[in-house]
């Protein structure tokens, strides 16, 4: 009984909790966002390039996409956070100083991409090939064809794997601690964290994990969705068949003689 | 509505001759087409039959030029298409394919609208407009509105056919149009066709629908291992054929 006492109030004491929930609420909520949203949009469109690139019939375009996407996906995040985080702060100084935003959000868009870059690719991979065909046929360049019937039906197709990733994106973005926040800086995890250490409870911490939860819950049910309505989109809704009330009286079809 | 069938064609789309000289084209060792003379006159329908593999879609894909010939010309009007930017010919030349390839993201009237925006330069309400009017010419304006998914595949077809027809072509090429259609739905499909090759387009037609070549070609050619091997009136192909291999053929799907 007292190890069970003890457990829930090292867990889920109240009192902690809402020491920490202001700094939760107004720093920690609005970094960790700041850090998903301008990653999450940065490495779509990275991704997007990507995959373009990875299509290409010109190999100078496609083997760059390739390494780009084996090292981004294949390092560990912690590796890439630390390596840009830190390795090209002096040129962050330059350029918008000591902030460590910039450039951890470029290294959590950099992995970010190299996912995206797969997940969009696998999706235009799956479009027809005579989409693209019934494109050209029209008069429609190539990169046209691609730009206006083959990738608005590839990304629809994996729209939920695209928001699977952002939830990873919004996990990952705690690991910017690694650069190193002033107090203001500091996202979800870093106040959570803090907050542990200095009280040795863990309740500061369980309530920011229940505002991750907060986050990416609904955005996992909303992938669902999703999912729904793309299949049952593609049934067809009672499809009414041809019933031409005016066909011509030549018999056109098969008559064999 | 009124639409398509008996009633003579509303506005005539002009179609211009189209020749190809001595083509040839491989795919690796594959020898897929090999020395193909072919002449279609303007306003005419010309049938192309034969076995499957024996280069008939590929004969329609290089006249387009969706795949270039390794040897030999293609004409439209007389006037060799080679050197012409690509694009730009395949605006000329209208395609109709198999699985009719509609693009089910955008609506049946998007599906028209979009070439005609995009290539031919019109307003929203001018591609819209000349939209329904070949929705309407199809039989199919009620339907401007939903996803092709939602369409049976006769009522897709047609929809094919308005989208390539909106963009003015001289000259349409069908590739198998109704192979991938359910029986009771291809007589609607064959029957717009017929009316336009009524109307004066130039036609290309691969078909495996010997009726519709009977009735509607002026001219059939008989291709087998990436050769004309026979070619000439309907009446001549179907009553008279030389070669055994034709006559084999047509002892198969007659």
């Amino acid at each position: 009984m007292e190890i069970l006492g003890t457990l829930w109030s090292t867990f889920f004491d109240l009192e902690s909790m809402r020491a920490a929930l202001p700094e939760l609420l107004r720093v920690g909520l609005r970094n960790t966002l700041v850090l998903a949203l301008f990653s999450a949009v940065i490495g779509t469109v990275l991704g997007m390039a990507l995959a373009v690139c990875g299509l290409s019939r010109s190999r100078w375009l496609r083997w760059p996409a390739r390494v780009w996407t084996d090292v981004f996906r294949g390092l560990p995040a912690a590796v890439t956070i630390l390596l840009i985080g830190v390795g090209l702060a002096p040129v962050g100084l330059e350029i918008w100083g000591p902030n460590p935003y910039p450039l951890g959000i470029l290294a959590l868009s950099l992995i970010a991409s190299a996912y995206i870059g797969e997940i969009f690719r696998s999706g235009i991979q799956s479009v027809d090939a005579g989409q693209l065909e019934a494109a050209r046929a029209l008069g429609f360049s190539r990169p046209a064809g691609m730009w206006l019937v083959v990738i608005p039906q590839g990304v629809r197709r994996v729209l939920p794997a695209l928001v699977n990733q952002f939830i990873a994106l919004i996990k990952e973005s705690s690991l910017v601690y690694f650069l190193g926040l002033l107090a203001s800086q500091r996202d979800l995890f870093r106040i959570g964290q803090d907050a542990a250490a200095n009280t040795g409870n863990e309740s500061a911490l369980v309530l920011a994990g229940l505002f991750y939860l907060a986050i990416t819950v609904p955005l996992t049910h909303a992938v669902n969705a999703i999912d729904r309505r793309l299949r049952e989109g593609r049934r067809a809704d009672g499809a009414d068949h041809d019933q031409d009330p005016d066909l011509p009286p030549v018999a056109l079809t098969q008559e064999a003689h | 509505m009124s639409t398509t069938s008996t009633s003579p064609t509303a506005t005539a789309l002009e179609g211009v001759s189209v020749a190809t000289r001595d083509v040839h084209l491989a795919f690796g060792s594959n020898r897929v087409l090999r020395g193909i003379d072919l002449d279609v006159e303007a306003a005419t329908t010309a049938c192309v039959i034969g076995p499957s593999g024996s280069g008939k879609s590929t004969l329609l894909r290089v006249v387009n030029r969706l795949l270039e010939p390794d040897r030999g010309d293609v004409l439209l009007a007389g006037r060799s298409v080679l050197a012409d930017n690509p694009d730009d010919l395949r605006q000329r030349v209208g395609m109709v394919f198999q699985h009719f390839n509609l693009f089910p993201h955008k609506s049946v009237r998007a599906n028209i609208t979009l070439g005609l925006t995009r290539l031919r330069g019109l307003s929203k309400d001018e591609a819209a407009e000349r939209a329904m009017h070949h929705l309407d010419r199809v039989g199919l304006a009620h339907k401007a509105d939903v996803r092709p998914g939602t369409l049976s595949g006769g009522q897709q077809q047609r929809v094919a056919i308005a989208r390539a027809l909106a963009m003015e072509p001289e000259v349409m090429l069908f590739d198998e149009a109704t192979s991938a259609l359910d029986p009771e739905l291809v007589k609607g499909v064959l029957s717009t066709m017929a009316d336009l090759a009524a109307g004066g387009m130039t036609m290309l037609v691969v078909t495996h629908e010997m009726g519709f070549a009977r009735s509607v070609a002026g001219q059939v050619l008989f291709m087998d291992q990436g050769r004309v091997v026979e070619s000439g009136s309907p009446e001549r192909i179907f009553e008279a054929p030389e070669s055994d291999r034709l006559r084999q053929f047509l002892s198969q799907v007659l």
